[in-house]
C-alpha cells in the first residue's frame, strides 16, 4: 500500500518538478519581460506544489528522509514523469504547446484529486487548483494569439502543436500503482476525463485557427521510468549541487 | 494538515501584528489572513500559517519572523504550515485592502469579476494612483505570483493588481 501510494504521488509530483525545471531554464531568456516573468511564476507554482508532494512522501518514507532526498538523490529510472514535460524549450511555440497540453491535463487531474480520500493529497490539490487555473488561462491564451496571429506565428505554433501531440496519450496510461490507488479511493482514474481533455484541446485549437493533429502513433515510457534522451541532461543540471557536495544545505 | 476555523488568542495578536509580508511590507500577516491559529500551550506559542501560493517564497521568512517576534518578548514559538482550507484573497481584512491600495497595489475583486477583468472583458480594476477604471491587463503574472500587471490608460502608470485566489 505504502509503496504504491509513494509511486502514485511521484507520478504526479515529478511532472511538476521537471516542467518547473524546464521553465526555470527560461528565467531571463523569455521573449519579452512579461512572458519571462509569467513563465517563471508558473515554474514557481509548480515547484511549490512539488515540495508539498515531496514533503508528504518524505513523511511516508520516514528514516529521516527529506524533500531534498526525493528531489535530488534519485536515479533517472526512478523519476516517473511523462515524456511531455521533459521535452526541450526550443522556440517559444514549443514552450507554449508543451504548457498547454500539460495544463489542460493538470487542471482536470487535480480538480478530481480534490476528492481523494487521502486528506493530504486532497489539500495539496485544492491549493494547487487555484494556481493551475491561471496557468491554463495563460497557455490557452498564447495558443490562440500565436495560432491566430501572423502567418509566421501560425506556422510555428502549428509545428509545435503537431510535434508535441505524440506525447499527449501517455498522460492517460495507467501504471500498476495508479490502478491500486484508484481502487483504494486515493487516486484519480485518468481515463474518466480523457474525452474531456481532447475536447478542450480541440476547442482551443479551433479557436486558434490551428489544425488538430490526427497522428495515431504515440510515445510513451516516462511513467515507467524510461525517459527520452533529454532527461539525463535535465538531471545533470538539477542534481549537480547535491551530487558534487552531498548533503549540502542552504 | 487541516483545521476547522481561524482561532487566534487575543493577547497574541499584538505580537503577530509586528510581522509583515516581506514582499508587501505594508501588509501584516494578520491583515493578510495567513495566520489561521495561534494559541499558548504549556508556555509555548503554537502558530499555524497557511501559504498564499504553494510556491510562495515568503512563507519560510514569515515563519522565521514569527519565531523572532515572540523571542523578542521572551516567548518561545513554534510555527506549523497548514494547507487546508486553502488561503483565499477573501481573508484579507478591510484594513489590509486599504493598506494595499495606499501602497499602490489594486486590491482583489470578487472571483467572477476577476475572471472577466483578466480576460479583458470588463474594466473594473481601479488605478491606485488616479482611481480611473480605464485600465488594461499587461500580463496575468506580475512581480510576484500573486499579482497581475496592469496599466492605467489615463495616468499611464503601470501598477500591480492582487489576483483573486
Amino acid at each position: 500500500m505504502k509503496d504504491n501510494l509513494i509511486k502514485y504521488i511521484l507520478g504526479i509530483a515529478d511532472n511538476s518538478l521537471i516542467l518547473g525545471q524546464r521553465l526555470g531554464e527560461l528565467c531571463g531568456h523569455g521573449p519579452n519581460l512579461e512572458t519571462d516573468i509569467a513563465l517563471t511564476n508558473i515554474s514557481l507554482d509548480l515547484l511549490g506544489q512539488t515540495r508539498n508532494y515531496y514533503q508528504y512522501i518524505a513523511k511516508l518514507k520516514g528514516e529521516g528522509k527529506t524533500e531534498d532526498d526525493i528531489a535530488f538523490m534519485r536515479s533517472e529510472r526512478e523519476y516517473l514523469n511523462v515524456l511531455l514535460v521533459e521535452q526541450p524549450n526550443d522556440h517559444f511555440g514549443f514552450v507554449i504547446a508543451r504548457q498547454f497540453y500539460f495544463d489542460v491535463f493538470h487542471y482536470l487531474l487535480i480538480d478530481r484529486l480534490q476528492n481523494s480520500n487521502d486528506e493530504t493529497l486532497a489539500a495539496i490539490a485544492k491549493k494547487g487548483l487555484k494556481e493551475v487555473s491561471y496557468h491554463l488561462r495563460f497557455s490557452s491564451d498564447w495558443v490562440k494569439r500565436l495560432g491566430d496571429g501572423t502567418p509566421e506565428s501560425h506556422q510555428k505554433m502549428q509545428e509545435a502543436i503537431n510535434d508535441r501531440w505524440v506525447f499527449t496519450n501517455e498522460l492517460f496510461l495507467k501504471t500498476a500503482a495508479d490502478e491500486a490507488m484508484i481502487k483504494a479511493g486515493v487516486g484519480v482514474d485518468v481515463s474518466e476525463f480523457k474525452e474531456s481533455y481532447y475536447q478542450k484541446v480541440t476547442q482551443v485549437l479551433n479557436e486558434a485557427t490551428l489544425t488538430v493533429p490526427d497522428e495515431k502513433y504515440f510515445q510513451k515510457g516516462g511513467k515507467e521510468g524510461i525517459h527520452s534522451e533529454h532527461m539525463g541532461y535535465i538531471l545533470a543540471e538539477l542534481q549537480y549541487m547535491q551530487k558534487s557536495y552531498p548533503n549540502l544545505k542552504w | 494538515m487541516t483545521y476547522q476555523k481561524q482561532y487566534i488568542e487575543k493577547e497574541l495578536i499584538s505580537v503577530l501584528e509586528t510581522v509583515s509580508d516581506p514582499e508587501i511590507p505594508v501588509l501584516t500577516i494578520i491583515d493578510m489572513g495567513v495566520v489561521r491559529e495561534a494559541k499558548k500551550v504549556d508556555e509555548i506559542i503554537k502558530v499555524s500559517i497557511t501559504p498564499t501560493y504553494s510556491g510562495c517564497p515568503a512563507m519560510d521568512v514569515i515563519g522565521d519572523d514569527i519565531i523572532k517576534a515572540f523571542d523578542n518578548v521572551g516567548k518561545k514559538a513554534i510555527v506549523d504550515l497548514v494547507l487546508s482550507p486553502a488561503w483565499t484573497t477573501d481573508w484579507i481584512t478591510s484594513k489590509g485592502r486599504k493598506a494595499l491600495e495606499d501602497y499602490g497595489i489594486a486590491a482583489p475583486l470578487s472571483p467572477s469579476a476577476d475572471k472577466e477583468v483578466l480576460l479583458g472583458e470588463k474594466r473594473l480594476v481601479k488605478c491606485p494612483n488616479c482611481s480611473s477604471t480605464k485600465t488594461v491587463v499587461v500580463s496575468q503574472f506580475g512581480s510576484t505570483a500573486c499579482k497581475a500587471l496592469f496599466k492605467c490608460e489615463d495616468c499611464k502608470e503601470p501598477f500591480d493588481y492582487f489576483k483573486c485566489l
